[in-house]
Parts: C-alpha cells; structure tokens; sequence
C-alpha cells in the first residue's frame, strides 16, 4: 500500500526553491486540495513576479504567469470570462502587499469568487534579500541594514487584518507552516478556501506565514524558531473574516 | 441596411459587440469614456460583461486573464491611461494574446490637454512597452471605418495571436456620421487550444508566459513572433489613395486629419495644383510599398499630422530619403484648417500659382 | 453644394441636439452628414458649439471653420463666430439674448426671439427647436415638410412627451415674422 504520493495536480519536476524554503509545503497542499476536491482540470492559476514565479511549472492545472502585482486583476479577467473555473493566484509579499496593492484591495472590494495565497515571508526572496513591505521593524534586510527604522520605512503591512476590513472579503485566515500542527490548520484553511470558490463563495484570502532561510541568513530550523518568535507575535494566526460564520467571534 | 447616427466612441463599441466581444474592461477617461458608457449599458443587454476596473493597470490585466481565457476581449482608454497599460500590453504581446486595445489620443505629455492629438504614434508603433514587440495598429477617419475596422480587429488578434490596437482621437471619438451597423465577411480563425481554460483532465496543461529565463529560448520566441509579423507586414497593409495617379504633390496623413487634408487637396486642385492624399489604413504595418511606388512621380510629399512629427519618419523611410517630405504638424490638440494645408501645399508647388 | 453649419450657445441650450435634428434631416433624403461637438469643460456651462455638414459630396473636415450658417444662441458665440462667417453667410441669431446687430454687412441675419418666444408659450428650453424653425423658413437646410419625420428620429421613445412640445417650438419659429 502506498501510504505516500505525489499529488497529481503536482508536477513531476524539481523545485528551484532553496533548501529550507516553505513554498515547496505550500505548493503541496494547494496541489493535495486540488486533487481531494477533485477540481485540477477546471483551474487556472495564476503565478506572481517573485520567487513562485515559475509556479507555472509546478502545478499540472493550466497557468498564466502575471506582471508584478497583477495578479488578482488577471484572476479577475480568467474569473470573469470561465464563471465556473476555479481560479487562485499564488502571490508573495512584494508581489501582493507592495506593488500590487491596488489589484489585491480591489479585487476583494469586489467579492471576486477567487482563492488568493499569500506567502508572508518578511523579505523579498528573489532579488536576494530585500525590505519588504512585511518586513519586522528592526528587522535586517540587504536594503534595511541597521534594522527596519519605521522613521524612515515605516510600518509592515497586515494583509489579513486589511483584507478582512473589506465588506468583499468572504474569508480571510492567516495560517503558518512551521510546525506539523500548523501545517495541518494550513490546510484546513486552504481547503476552505477553494471549497468555498467552488460555492460560488469569494472573495477568499489565505495569508501562509513562512520561512525564507537563505535571505534571513538562518539554518532551517533556527528560520522557523525566528518565524514562531518574532513573527507571530506581530502576525497573530486565526480567522480574521468568514462570512460563512458570521455570528461566530473572530481574532 | 438602415443607417444611423453614431457617435465615433460609440460605434466602436457596438462594433466590438457585433464581433463577438463579450468582456470590457476599462477606466474612464476623456475624450473615451462614451466606449465605456455604451459598453456599461449595452453589455448586460448581450449577456456581456462591462467591468469598470480601478485603473488602466488593472484593466489591462484583466484583459489578459480574459484573453488567456480565450474569449475576445477589449479595453479603451486615451493617451495617459494606455501609458499606464504600457507594461501589461508588453505582457500581452510576449504571451501571444490576441485583444484589442483603444486609444482615442488626446494632446500630451503627461496630464496633456482633452483634444485631439496624435502624439501616440511612436508610442502605438515603436514603444508601447518594454521589449521586442509589435502591435498591429489600425486607423480609421471615419465612423463606418470604426465599424469595420474594429470588427477586423477582433480578426486580426485572433489569426495572428496578437494585440491589436485601434488608434483614433477625439475629433472620430465624438463626431457623429450615419452609418451602417453591418458585420464583415466571417474569417477563418484558428482554434485557440492555447487557451488557459483548464484541462478537464483531457489534455496536457496550458502555460501563458512571457518569461523565458534562457537567452536562446527567449530569442527563439522572439524570432517566431517576428515570423508573425513579417507575414503580417507582407499581406496586411492597408490604405487609401485619393487622386494620387497625378499628384505632383503628395499629402500623408492618417485619421481626422486625412479628411482636413482632402479639402486642401479639392482647394489646390481648384487652383491648378496636383495634390493627392495617401492615407495609411494600418499603420504597424506601415504601408511602405505603395509610397515607394509614387517617389518617381511626385516631386513632394508632405506629411499631415497632429503632432511634432512622428508618422514622417515612417513616410521618409518608406520612400528612401529620395524625396523632399516637410511637415504639416500641429500638436497640443490643436487641428489643422483646410486653409494651413493648401498653404504648404501650394508652398511646396514653389508659390501660389497665377 | 454642402452646407457648413455652426450652432453656438451655452451649455444646457439644446445646441448639440439642434445639431442632431439638422444631421437627421439631412439623413432624410440620403446626404453625407457630419456632427461634432465641442467637448470637454464647455460641457459644464461655459460656451458649447456643434459643427454640422450636410451635402450631396462625402464629407472631408467635419470641422465647421468659415459657417456658411450660423445659429447664434448668445452673445459670447455671435463675436467669437461673426468674423469667420462665410460670405453672405445666414445668421440666425436669439434677439432675446443678443441685444446687438450684425456687424457685418455682408451677412443675412434672421433675428428671432426665441428664448422670449419659449418662455411666453411654456415652451421652456425649446428655444433651440424655435431657432431651428426659423432656419427651416429661411433656408433649404430643412425642408418644413420633414419636421415630424426628423422629430420621430431625434426624439427617443422614453422622451415621447416631449415630442408635441418640439413640434410646437419648430412651428413656432417657423411661422415667426419680425
């Protein structure tokens, strides 16, 4: 019996991902909800500018790979034009919360039935190292090297907080992905959020707090210690909009 | 077939509808917004799709998740907002996706003015993003022109897979003419398997992407698209020439100002003066040919257009520097009079004739 | 012969519908016809005009520069727009408005009350179709035999209520003898 498999809607291709690195556990479980909820063949996803950029690669769904930042307006067109695709778009922090602001608020303003995945890494991964704007206060960076000086830089961004502000947002969850325990919550969040796209439910945002050893300059296992003990306190983890529970109380 | 009264603007949109397009998306904008009012009204009426997005970033990108899709799809905007469209159109043109893309051009740079301009010629047929790419660029001057050509628009993004963009200004934009709300011939178009509409689990998956992270691949794809547009610049030029068999002078000139030209051309006729107008149709494919042919007959040209001098180089090109080709230009929204025209003309004829 | 028409008022006087009555009814008996308005800020208030061709030859500028008939419904409009009349061009000019002559002598002027002649006949607003009346009299733009035909055209289905009140306005300035 085999107790353990690569999901079919993933790709039978090594990663370009570094050692450590979570996107690897997130693509997974994007790929493991695709094929339990049976719905490989009718999404389409959409890839962002950073390090997931050639997330195309990865998933066997069909792929678009969008300009930076643009990615919700792309899953908007794909959306719009196959009412009864499904549609995700696998964003970073630079991706979503800097650059592509504007697209991400709008599309939740406009309850777009789409699964959005946010990796909040704390630092842009692919131009090797970088402030971004999900970066701790104090927090060393290639471009904040005496530590993240709010007088300057300002403050990091809470995309979950924001998103769930918007009347458009139909759930928002800020999930980890550093622990067994949290790996599984992660998925029950995923899950969620592609169970309810597929409702006809949206708009549904999942923000995944991750690690990103090589540019924090951290073994893996010191990476996830720094996740768990500077991150999260300023990243709290839980449910931040769901209207499915409305009368539920929430973080 | 009954002719109606039609705002430029407007029968660009119901062209658009008659063509099979179903999804806009769009930003308002003067002197374009009428494309997108017709549009909010008249979608819902064709189970169509009129989204207003939060900025021209945005809709062009929504456009390319539609087209990815593969339904026909369309966005307008005027000289500032397609700015703005520049790196999603750079996108569009490296990923193959064929949809149409309005300019009603206003004066410029920056903010500009809200009048006619066409100062967006480079930018429609050098520049309109970062990278090696061409989009077909097509320009009526008259309402039933809009019609027809927005309709082989539609066509032309789709047997070429490419962005097409219809390159007007706000004199076509607003002005009314009667027309005939007819549809082309039917084309034959190619089946769009490239489409990212997902795979029923029936055939391998679909990638739209621009990025090719091996120098040699990405010139590959370069290379093919640029295969594309040879045949592109060998079957589809398009223009007009009016009493060109004769002309001492020659008059170039595209949308509105063709039209200003044509009165100058019967005023300098009437004065004994052999005037004619060329008048590019398509200009990404410029038509280079047809201007090269009248070099050996004509002892002039003179090159009409609402800006600095953009279109002359083109016009110059085309005919290898062996005529003399002086500028008629007007910029900041500022329209020729018949009257200025027939002046250079008659200028050019060495003075006014007795 | 083609007829280069300007009409020139304020916003909200109807000018660009005047404009389109005239490009109908040139639509009639199957002319080129052309329309353009002025856009942008004028729009909001300030002076609008409308260039108008009508003619049995296609249609090159549909820009109106030297009118060969001028409807001049204020003050603004009729200085800016005497000067490059057309010669021995008509001026239909709102006498309501305009409490001045033509200045030059080579021009046929209609002067027509029409703002007052609305007003008086609860006609409000309609002062354009009135002035569109007087030109039907006083060219060959418009035949008055048209008039209900262009009206059907001009005026939507939605607006059918309003299509007596026209009506009304362009017979009035039709009939209208200074």
């Amino acid at each position: 019996m085999i107790v353990f498999e690569r999901p079919k809607a993933l790709s039978d291709v090594a990663t370009h991902y570094c050692p450590g690195c979570t996107h690897g556990i997130i693509h997974r479980l994007v790929a493991e909800i695709m094929d339990e909820l049976d719905i490989c063949g009718k999404t389409v996803g959409i890839a962002p500018v950073g390090c997931a950029v050639l997330a195309y690669d990865y998933f066997e769904c069909d792929m678009i790979e969008a300009p930076h930042g643009r990615a919700p307006a792309v899953a908007t067109g794909v959306k719009r034009a196959l009412p009864d695709s499904c549609v995700f778009t696998y964003q970073g922090d630079g991706d979503l919360a800097a650059i592509g602001m504007g697209e991400i608020i709008h599309a939740a303003a406009r309850g777009e039935k789409i699964t959005v995945i946010f990796v909040n890494n704390a630092i842009y991964g692919m131009t090797g190292g970088q402030m971004a704007p999900t970066t701790l206060p104090g927090q060393v960076t290639e471009t904040s090297p005496y530590g993240r000086n709010t007088d300057i830089s300002g403050y990091p961004i809470k995309v979950c907080e924001l998103l769930a502000g918007i009347d458009g947002t139909y759930y928002a969850e800020r999930v980890a992905v550093d622990s067994v325990k949290n790996v599984l919550q992660a998925k029950k969040a995923l899950k969620k959020a592609f169970s309810n796209q597929c409702q006809g439910l949206g708009f549904n945002v999942v923000e995944v707090v991750s690690s990103c050893p090589t540019n924090w300059g951290l073994s893996s296992s010191k990476a996830l210690e720094w996740l768990r003990e500077s991150m999260l306190p300023y990243y709290p983890l839980g449910v931040y909009r769901d209207m499915g529970k409305k009368d539920e109380a929430t973080v | 077939m009954e002719k109606v009264l039609m705002k430029g603007n407007e029968a660009l949109a119901e062209a658009a509808i008659m063509a099979g397009c179903r999804h806009f998306f769009g930003y308002p904008i003067t002197p374009q917004t009428e494309v997108a009012a017709y549009m909010s009204k008249r979608m819902p009426e064709v189970n169509g799709l009129y989204l207003q997005a939060e900025s021209e970033i945005a809709s062009i990108n929504m456009v390319l998740g539609a087209a990815s899709a593969g339904v026909r799809v369309m966005t307008s905007s005027s000289s500032p907002g397609i700015s703005l469209m520049g790196e999603g159109i750079s996108y569009m043109a490296g990923c193959d996706l064929p949809a149409v893309i309005v300019n009603i051009q206003r004066g410029g740079p920056g903010l500009g003015g809200i009048q006619p301009a066409q100062s967006d010629y480079f930018q429609a047929t050098r520049a309109c993003g970062h990278g090696d790419f061409h989009l077909m660029v097509l320009a009526p001057n008259s309402i039933q022109e809009i019609v027809d050509l927005t309709q082989r628009a539609f066509n032309l993004a789709d047997i070429y897979r490419t962005p097409v963009m219809i390159l007007g200004d706000g004199i076509l934009g607003q002005m009314m003419e009667p027309v005939t709300l007819e549809r082309i011939p039917e084309a034959e178009l190619p089946e769009k398997s490239w489409a990212t509409t997902g795979t029923s689990g029936k055939r391998r998956k679909n990638i739209t992407t621009s990025l090719w992270l091996q120098p040699d691949k990405l010139e590959k794809s370069n290379f093919a698209r640029f295969e594309r547009y040879a045949l592109i610049q060998q079957k589809e030029p398009l223009w007009e020439e009016y009493l060109t068999e004769d002309a001492d002078i020659v008059l170039v000139a595209y949308g509105a100002v063709s039209r200003i030209c044509k009165n100058a051309i019967i005023a300098a006729r009437e004065k004994g003066v052999k005037a004619g107008l060329l008048r590019p149709i398509t200009l990404w494919p410029f038509p280079s040919r047809p201007l090269l042919e009248l070099v050996d007959r004509v002892k002039t040209f003179i090159c009409a257009e609402m800006s600095m001098g953009q279109m002359i180089e083109d016009v110059r090109a085309a005919i290898a520097y062996r005529k003399p080709v002086t500028l008629c230009g007007h910029t900041g929204g500022v329209v020729h009079t018949p009257e200025e025209i027939l002046a250079q003309i008659e200028a050019a004829n060495g003075g006014t004739q007795p | 012969m083609n007829h280069n028409i300007l009409l020139a008022g304020f916003g909200g006087q109807g000018i660009l519908f005047a404009g389109k009555f005239l490009a109908y009814s040139g639509m009639l008996h199957d002319k080129f016809v052309s329309w353009l308005p002025s856009y942008g800020p004028a729009m909001r208030g300030g002076t609008a005009n409308c260039s108008v061709i009508i003619g049995n030859t296609p249609i090159g500028s549909p820009i109106v520069n030297k009118p060969d008939i001028l409807i001049a419904m204020n003050l603004p409009s009729l200085d800016k727009y005497e000067p490059e009349c057309a010669p021995n061009a008509l001026v239909i000019l709102d006498s309501s408005l305009i409490g001045r002559s033509l200045v030059r002598t080579d021009l046929s002027g209609c002067y027509i009350p029409a703002t007052a002649l609305a007003d008086e006949n609860g006609l409000k607003g309609m002062a354009n179709m009135i002035m569109l009346g007087k030109l039907t009299a006083a060219s060959s733009v418009c035949a008055a035999d048209d008039i209900e035909a262009v009206l059907k055209k001009t005026v939507p289905e939605r607006k059918k209520e309003l299509f007596e009140a026209n009506f009304k306005a362009l017979r009035l300035g039709y009939e209208y003898r200074s």
